[in-house]
C-alpha cells in the first residue's frame, strides 16, 4: 500500500486493554486551566515508568464546562482502578488543588467510581463541607485564594493504551515534520491522547533487554545508526530517524480513528519531504488483544 | 393515556387524609374502584365519590381540582408520577415523598415536604410553616430531593433538614434552617427573625441581607464562590427556573451553639 508516495507496511500496532477517567479542569481563563492541566499530565508517558499514561484531550469552551468558566478536558490512563484512582488522587491534589482559581469535575460516567475530592477532602482539616447539586456531590475545600471545588467521585471506564505508528524517514527533520502534522491532526479528535512529549517518542522500545530486571529497552531494530550491527534491523538504508506516536483512548475505535488520521496526515507531506515509510510497534499479537492493521485502518 | 382527575365537590368542614390519593395507586383504577376508595374525614371514613367528582385514566398523573385547606398529607410517600393540584392545601404536603412531582397551584399549609426523601414538590403561592421540616419527635426532616416555591414561606423552613434544596422565591419567615443539618435552603427575598438558631451545618442562602443575623454567626467578608455558579447552573435547569443574582456573596459561619459549622450566605 502506497499513500502519496510513502509505504505503508504490512504491520500492525497492538495495544492493551486500560482502565482511564476523563476529568475536567476549570479556571477562571483558559490559561489557569492549562496550567494545571499540564501540570497533573506531567511525567505520564508510560506507566511503566510513571504509574500511569495522561494527557489534555481538548480545551473546553465556557458552556461545555460544569461551572461556566474555560476549561481542559484531561484523559488519564492506568492498569487498574486502583492505579488510576491513586494517580489521580496525587495528580489533582498536587497539580490541580495547588493551581489558583481551578476546579475539578470528573469528566465521564464510567463503570465504576473512585474518589476524587472524596479522598482530597481531608486537606480542607474539618472546615471543608459537602454541597449536593443534582445528583452530584462536591466537596468546597478552603484554601488562601478561596475555596477550591472538586466532584465527589470520578468516573472510570475500560480504554485502550499502546496505539501506535511509526514514521520512518530520511532525516531528523522530516520525521519531526511528519509527527508534527500527525499530531496537529490527531488532537482534533475526541477519546484520545497522546501521552508523550509533544505527543510524539523517540525512544520506542522492545520487550526486555539483555539487562536483569530491566522490562523494556530499546527498539534496535528502528534505531537508525544500529542498521548493521543489530542483526534485526527493520530500516531501509535511506531512513535516518524513526519517530514514534503512542494513541491512548477510550475505546478501539477512538485509536483507530486517530492512527487513520495521524498516518494521513504524516503521508499528507509525501515521499519528497522525506517521509519514507509508515510502520507499527507490536509483540507479534502474543501480548495485546487490540489490533491495529494499519492497512485496515486506512482503507 | 389519560390522567386521572378529581374534583372536589365542596370544601369539607373537618380534614381529610387525602394520603391514599397518590398518581400510580389511582392509575389504571375504575370509576366504581375510584369511588369506593375510603378517605378519612375527621374521625368518620368517607368513600371519596361522595367528595369528588371522579375521572378515571391510565396515566401515573392525578390531577386534583378545587382542593381546599382541608385537604391534608397530600402526596404522602408518593414514589413517582405526577401530581397536579388546583387550589389551597392543608398540612403534610409531600410528606416523606420519595420520587415524581407534586405541583401545587396554590398555597401550601403547615409541614410542607417535611421528612421529604426525593423527587420536587413545586407550591407556586405560599409555603407554610416548617417547610421541609422535621415533624415533632423526628431527627430529622427532609433529606433529599428539590422544594422550589414561588411564593413566600413560613417559619422554620427547613428546620432539622439534612439533605435536599429549598429554594423560595419570596421571603422566608422567622428562623429559618433552624437546627439545620445539611442541604441547602435559599430565600431570595431574604428572612424574617433569627435565622440559623441551632444550624449545625448547611447552607442558608439569602438574596437579601437579614435586618440583623444572631451574635453566633461570625462575618468572614466576602467573596466569590465558585459553587455558587454550579448551583445557579442547577437552578436554571429547574421547573420553573430560579435566577440567582451570582457568585459573590457574604459568609456568617454559625452557629457558634452547636459547633459553628453551618453558614449562612448573603449575596452581595
Amino acid at each position: 500500500m502506497i499513500l502519496n508516495g510513502v509505504a505503508i507496511e504490512d504491520t500492525f500496532a497492538e495495544a492493551f486493554p486500560m482502565r482511564a477517567t476523563r476529568l475536567v479542569v476549570t479556571a477562571p481563563d483558559l490559561r489557569w486551566a492549562r496550567t494545571a492541566a499540564a501540570a497533573m499530565t506531567g511525567f505520564a508517558t508510560s506507566v511503566i515508568a510513571c504509574g500511569c499514561e495522561a494527557g489534555i484531550e481538548r480545551e473546553l469552551t465556557a458552556d461545555e464546562t460544569p461551572d461556566g468558566r474555560p476549561g481542559v478536558a484531561v484523559l488519564l490512563f492506568g492498569m487498574s482502578d486502583k492505579d488510576v484512582a491513586k494517580q489521580i488522587q496525587a495528580r489533582v491534589g498536587q497539580c490541580v488543588l495547588t493551581c489558583t482559581g481551578t476546579a475539578c469535575f470528573s469528566g465521564l460516567d464510567g463503570d465504576s467510581r473512585f474518589p476524587l475530592g472524596n479522598a482530597l477532602r481531608y486537606f480542607g482539616d474539618g472546615f471543608q463541607l459537602s454541597k449536593r447539586i443534582g445528583r452530584r456531590r462536591y466537596w468546597r475545600i478552603p484554601v488562601m485564594d478561596g475555596e477550591f471545588l472538586i466532584e465527589d467521585t470520578g468516573g472510570i471506564t475500560g480504554g485502550v493504551g499502546g496505539g501506535n505508528f511509526l514514521i520512518l524517514a530520511t532525516s531528523g527533520d522530516a520525521a519531526r515534520r511528519a509527527a508534527e502534522a500527525a499530531v496537529e491532526a490527531m488532537r482534533l479528535l475526541p477519546n484520545i491522547v497522546l501521552p508523550f512529549p509533544g505527543g510524539i517518542v523517540r525512544s520506542g522500545s522492545k520487550v526486555g533487554s539483555k539487562y536483569k530486571g530491566l522490562i523494556a529497552s530499546t527498539n534496535d531494530a528502528f534505531c537508525p545508526t544500529l542498521r548493521g550491527q543489530s542483526g534485526r534491523s527493520a530500516l531501509p538504508p535511506e531512513v535516518e530517524s524513526v519517530l514514534e506516536i503512542v494513541i491512548d483512548g477510550l475505546a478501539e475505535a477512538d485509536v483507530a480513528a486517530a492512527t487513520a488520521a495521524g498516518v494521513r496526515a504524516a503521508c499528507a507531506l509525501g515521499r519528497e519531504a522525506g517521509i519514507v515509510a509508515i510502520s507499527a510497534g507490536n509483540y507479534g499479537g502474543q501480548l495485546g488483544p487490540y489490533h491495529f492493521h494499519l492497512r485496515k485502518v486506512l482503507a | 393515556m389519560s390522567a386521572v382527575r378529581l374534583r372536589f365537590r365542596e370544601a369539607t368542614s373537618l380534614p381529610v387524609d387525602a394520603s391514599p390519593l397518590l398518581p400510580r395507586a389511582l392509575a389504571g383504577r375504575s370509576a366504581a374502584e375510584l369511588a369506593a376508595l375510603p378517605l378519612r374525614v375527621g374521625n368518620r371514613v368517607v368513600p371519596l365519590g361522595e367528595l369528588a367528582e371522579i375521572e378515571p385514566g391510565d396515566a401515573d398523573t392525578l390531577v386534583i381540582e378545587a382542593s381546599f385547606k382541608g385537604l391534608d398529607r397530600l402526596g404522602r410517600g408518593m414514589a413517582g408520577g405526577r401530581l397536579e393540584i388546583y387550589g389551597d392545601v392543608g398540612a403534610y404536603l409531600g410528606q416523606e415523598m420519595r420520587d415524581g412531582r407534586i405541583e401545587l397551584f396554590g398555597s401550601a399549609g403547615p409541614f410542607a415536604a417535611a421528612g421529604m426523601a426525593g423527587g420536587i414538590l413545586h407550591v407556586t403561592a405560599r409555603a407554610g410553616d416548617h417547610l421541609g421540616g422535621a415533624l415533632p419527635g423526628d431527627s430529622h426532616g427532609m433529606t433529599g430531593g428539590a422544594v422550589l416555591v414561588g411564593g413566600d414561606a413560613g417559619k422554620r423552613v427547613g428546620d432539622r433538614m439534612r439533605r435536599g434544596l429549598i429554594a423560595v422565591a419570596g421571603r422566608l419567615g422567622d428562623f429559618p434552617a433552624s437546627r439545620l443539618i445539611g442541604g441547602t435552603i435559599i430565600g431570595l427575598e431574604g428572612c424574617g427573625r433569627e435565622p440559623g438558631h441551632a444550624m449545625r451545618r448547611g447552607t442558608l442562602l439569602l438574596g437579601r441581607a437579614p435586618s440583623r443575623l444572631p451574635v453566633t454567626f461570625a462575618d468572614n467578608g466576602t467573596h466569590t464562590f465558585p459553587w455558587l455558579s454550579l448551583l445557579a447552573r442547577h437552578l436554571a435547569t429547574l421547573t420553573p427556573a430560579i435566577a440567582l443574582p451570582g457568585d459573590r456573596a457574604t459568609r456568617w459561619t454559625g452557629c457558634a451553639s452547636t459547633g459553628g459549622k453551618g453558614e449562612i450566605l448573603v449575596m452581595a
